[in-house]
């Protein structure tokens, strides 16, 4: 993992995958590790996180059970995109949580603009030490 | 901590076009340029890319100077601030948040 690249976080972790999907996907068990929320595993399904600091507003995008799943992601004012990917390994599960900072106001834009957007954060430090 | 006040929604939405950050990558690799040069080489019209000079200077990413007939632009790289401290922000927030996961499914096995 690249920790320059904060936006996208990964682990090997020792469960498999329809384990994890679960604890991405019942409200009460995202509760013991996210947010309190009313998230059901429904493409277009809105939903809230609460924290005491907050709201945030999520709409659900895609449901693949046990492999991936991703929901927008709007707080203060922003709205970004959060997509979680489990691949099972031999020894249990690589998860993947990607934070991309566009609206996806069309999948085919959405996609574009997330692979633009990996390119750009690639380059991001350099771009920034280059001008210091 | 993360600023309210600096969401970056604009930033985002400026850099989400790719002759945008084309330009501004440019400009951050190659120092002050005039609209002129940019255009070669953008693929794009010259008023297109001074049209994406605009907006990239309405998002603080770029400052311009006229000298004589020749506005000239260069990168502001603290333009970048917000997009800086929304990463440093979420990054720090999700690493907390996988190891509220990995304690939960450590649970959920017993």
């Amino acid at each position: 993992m690249n920790e320059t690249r904060s936006l996208v976080v990964e682990r090997e972790m020792p469960h498999p995958p329809e384990k994890i999907w679960r604890a991405l996907t019942q409200p009460h068990l995202i509760e013991e590790w996210l947010m309190k929320n009313d998230f059901k595993p429904v493409v277009d399904h809105r939903f809230n996180l609460r924290a005491d600091w907050g709201v945030v507003d999520c709409q659900v995008l895609a449901v693949e059970p046990n492999k991936t799943l991703s929901y927008t992601w709007a707080a203060y004012g922003l709205e970004s995109v959060v997509t979680w990917t489990l691949s099972p390994t031999s020894t249990g599960t690589h998860l993947r949580m990607e934070q991309s900072g566009f609206r996806p106001d069309q999948q085919q834009a959405y996609q574009g603009a997330k692979g633009g957007w990996q390119r750009f954060v690639g380059g991001l430090e350099r771009v920034v030490a280059g001008l210091d | 901590m993360f600023c309210v006040h600096t969401a970056p929604d604009a930033l985002f939405k400026t850099l989400a076009d790719p002759t945008r950050r084309a330009i501004f990558e440019r400009l951050s690799r190659d120092g002050e340029q005039t609209v002129r040069v940019l255009t070669d080489g953008a693929g794009v019209s010259q008023p297109a890319v001074s049209k994406h000079l605009g907006v990239l200077k309405l998002a603080g990413l770029v400052r311009d100077r006229r000298e004589g007939r020749q506005t000239h632009y260069s990168a502001e790289p603290q333009g970048l601030a917000p997009l800086i401290d929304w990463m440093t922000f979420y990054g720090a927030f999700w690493r907390d948040r996988f190891d509220r996961l990995e304690t939960l499914l450590d649970r959920m096995d017993q």
